[in-house]
């Protein structure tokens, strides 16, 4: 008995180690990257999303390629397996060795990489962040999708439009910590208190970025609060999952859902009229813009100091703020007229 | 020396294993081979991949595989005894989480808030000993259910915070090199000399041939005389402390002490001590095999990187490498016994699956045991 016990528990471990190395095979990455022939080279622009297989970065990186690829750069696209603080820091470490022009980084940790991209940028590599940011010491320049004003903004007003700016309205979260989730939550409730005086936040629940539990605290809102007129998602995940319990609840066009989303999750729920309209920056322009930003600090043009400018291909004419941010604008808002010219 | 087999006394040959000169038991394992692919591998990286040459290849490859060197340490030892511990990982994180509060909210000074992980990384361990040794439940439960505990604590203490107002002085020395220059970091110190007390207390020392024994067939250790208990149990208490030391090297390598530091890591670990020669049923395996399986995989990772490779190829050749590994050293084993068996020497090996089957034949002459094969009556 013991030992058939220890058999399979040592079965089971094999498998266990097996999964380690095979699960990320089914990781998406469309774009041939695999050698060209040893190391990078002076015209390489690197994109580094926190994960490979994720659609936002697919979108961000294959609209950088594009612009790179425009003005007859190398594109390369690296990145570890899974989002962990340091899993980035072996890429990073092989392009300042490959000496590559510039790293568009998307940083899973602010502080583990900062190391890693500083020795980088001593080798000479440009280093760009954007979706998430390091420590500002740590880089050359930081594209900003949005100011999380702006974020709060943008939904407090497509919900107080969407109800007629009074009434209830709750809001459906990610997990209670997440960080950015919290701050936009803070900032919309300030908005409600000083712009909307009719309209009551009764609840926030939170969903965990879980699609099911996401459906569950969904139902569980419209049961506790009947008069409900209203959802704000701030969530990708929970706006989805949201829209997939009210479209098929008799709540449907009686309680009113927008939030943060993407025009593919989105687009059944917009067409059968259940979301009238939600928000999102747009990935695509975001590594277009981090593109022409590197290139920009590459060719000499700008330092990364306040007050540069630089051109950004169609998207126009950028400023760099303070602390060496550029903003991409405000955020972008999704609806039955324009979702049709959106894959993402 | 010429001809062993026939000339030594029935009684002396128990063991097959020992039928061969020493050189050659001594030169052909599966360390040696993990070893000599190490070396060619590397030889031919630096011949062949552009920027391997450069001293830096080394130097972040030893920090980057720092804390999967150290932990495959212990968890050699407690692979060898056939058991795992799957929870060294979320005991990084959870030594990592430590260090961190007491040294922001408690104000304590690194080396004591090191020491305080540490300790905690013992507890972490003795709880995971306490259950597998006395309790007697299978590790593999026991530490899925304590990844997820430490796991659980050390995200819950910190949340999605991350503290990082380290000294310099400290994080610094977990970057520093041995001398200007150099491709070794300092962190090999430590390192090294840890790998000197484990090579000694697994390989020179009777406790570590009470580790090979339990592998082999724990009742027969017990009843040799082998505390099983209290051996397994400090087995789980190092693999605790190292991970809580690597989890302190792992917060100063990266400035940062998070909750979900070195998620995956356990992984790693195993597949470079699987990798190393050791197996996974116990009772089998050397430290300079793990050393060599660790620094193996960091050197193919790290030469395909050089060579653009995605994440997704490079793991799929390291997995394939592994469960390749695997199945030599096995059909390896398999393939010894069958042609201990053709020889018609004496009998089998005591293999632990094989014991009570051989055990009628040890009675029988050795002249006909090819007839005896056949017909065991």
């Amino acid at each position: 008995m013991k030992f058939r016990n220890r058999r399979l528990s040592a079965l089971a471990a094999v498998s266990l180690v097996a999964g380690l190395a095979l699960s990320a095979c089914g990781g998406d990455d469309g774009d041939d990257n695999a050698s060209d022939g040893g190391g990078g080279s002076s015209d390489t622009f690197v994109f580094l999303p926190k994960n490979l297989g994720n659609a936002y970065f697919d979108t961000s990186d294959n609209a950088g390629k594009a612009a790179i690829e425009g003005w007859g750069g190398t594109y390369q696209e690296v990145g570890p397996d899974k989002a962990s603080p340091d899993a980035q820091v072996p890429f990073i470490n092989t392009a300042a060795q490959q000496g590559v022009a510039a790293l568009i980084v998307s940083a899973n940790d602010k502080e583990a990489i900062c190391d890693a991209l500083n020795e980088a940028r001593d080798a000479g590599v440009k280093v760009v962040t954007f979706d998430s940011d390091v420590n500002p010491e740590c880089r050359d320049l930081f594209i900003n999708q949005a100011t999380a004003e702006g974020i709060a903004k943008v939904q407090v007003d497509m919900i107080s439009e969407q109800i007629g700016d009074s009434g209830e309205v709750a809001i459906l979260s990610a997990a209670a910590n997440a960080t950015n989730q919290n701050a936009w939550i803070a900032d919309m409730e300030k908005q409600f208190a000083a712009d909307h005086p009719n309209i009551t936040l009764v609840d926030t629940v939170y969903g965990d970025d879980d699609d099911q539990t996401s459906f569950d605290k969904t139902a569980a809102l419209l049961q506790a609060h009947p008069d409900l007129k209203g959802i704000i998602s701030p969530t990708t995940v929970g706006i989805a999952a949201a829209a997939r319990y009210l479209s098929t609840s008799d709540a449907k066009g009686k309680v009113m859902l927008t939030g943060l989303g993407t025009p593919n999750q989105m687009r059944e729920y917009v067409e059968d009229g259940t979301v009238k309209e939600f928000a999102l920056w747009n990935p695509g322009d975001l590594g277009t813009l981090a593109a022409f930003a590197a290139k920009a600090l590459v060719d000499g043009d700008i330092k990364g100091d306040e007050g540069d400018t630089f051109t950004a291909g169609d998207l126009g004419e950028f400023t760099v703020d303070a602390d060496g941010s550029v903003l991409l604008g405000e955020p972008y808002r999704f609806n039955a007229d324009n979702i049709g010219d959106f894959d993402f | 020396m010429s001809t062993p087999v026939l000339d030594r006394p029935a009684d002396a040959t128990t063991y097959a294993a020992h039928a061969h000169p020493l050189w050659r038991r001594a030169l052909v394992t599966p360390e040696v081979a993990v070893i000599a692919l190490l070396v060619l591998v590397y030889a031919w990286s630096n011949a062949n991949v552009a920027n391997f040459d450069n001293p830096l290849t080394l130097y972040y490859l030893f920090l980057d595989t720092a804390p999967i060197l150290l932990i495959a340490l212990p968890m050699t030892l407690v692979i060898v005894t056939g058991e795992i511990d799957l929870s060294v990982a979320s005991v990084v994180g959870l030594s990592s989480v430590v260090v961190g509060m007491l040294h922001h909210d408690a104000g304590l000074s690194i080396p004591v808030a090191a020491a305080l992980a540490v300790v905690m990384g013992m507890a972490a361990g003795a709880l995971n000993g306490f259950l597998v040794a006395y309790v007697g439940l299978p590790s593999l439960a026991v530490t899925i259910g304590t990844l997820a505990l430490y796991r659980g604590i050390a995200v819950g203490l910190l949340g999605t915070e991350a503290v990082t107002d380290f000294p310099d002085k400290w994080t610094d020395l977990a970057k520093e090199r041995i001398s200007e220059g150099s491709s070794y970091p300092m962190v090999l110190v430590p390192f090294v000399i840890l790998l000197v007390l484990f090579a000694w207390l697994l390989h020179f020392t009777s406790f570590g041939r009470g580790v090979y024994d339990i592998g082999l067939n724990s009742e027969a250790a017990h009843f040799s005389g082998v505390n099983v208990e209290l051996t397994k149990f400090w087995l789980f208490v190092l693999c605790g402390a190292v991970s809580a030391f690597a989890g302190v090297y792992y917060t100063l390598r990266y400035g940062s002490a998070r909750g979900d530091n070195a998620t995956g890591l356990e992984l790693s670990v195993i597949a470079a001590v699987l990798l190393g020669g050791v197996s996974i049923f116990g009772g089998r395996g050397a430290l300079h095999g793990v050393v060599a399986g660790v620094l193996l995989i960091g050197v193919i990772s790290s030469a395909m990187r050089l060579e653009n490779y995605t994440v997704n190829v490079i793991n799929i050749v390291i997995g394939v490498l592994l469960v390749l590994s695997v199945m030599t050293t096995s059909l390896l084993g398999r393939a010894r016994s069958l042609a201990a068996r053709a020889r018609g020497g004496g009998p089998r090996p005591p293999r632990r699956r094989n014991a009570v089957a051989a055990a009628p034949a040890s009675e029988s002459s050795t002249e006909d045991s090819g007839t005896q094969e056949r017909h065991p009556e």
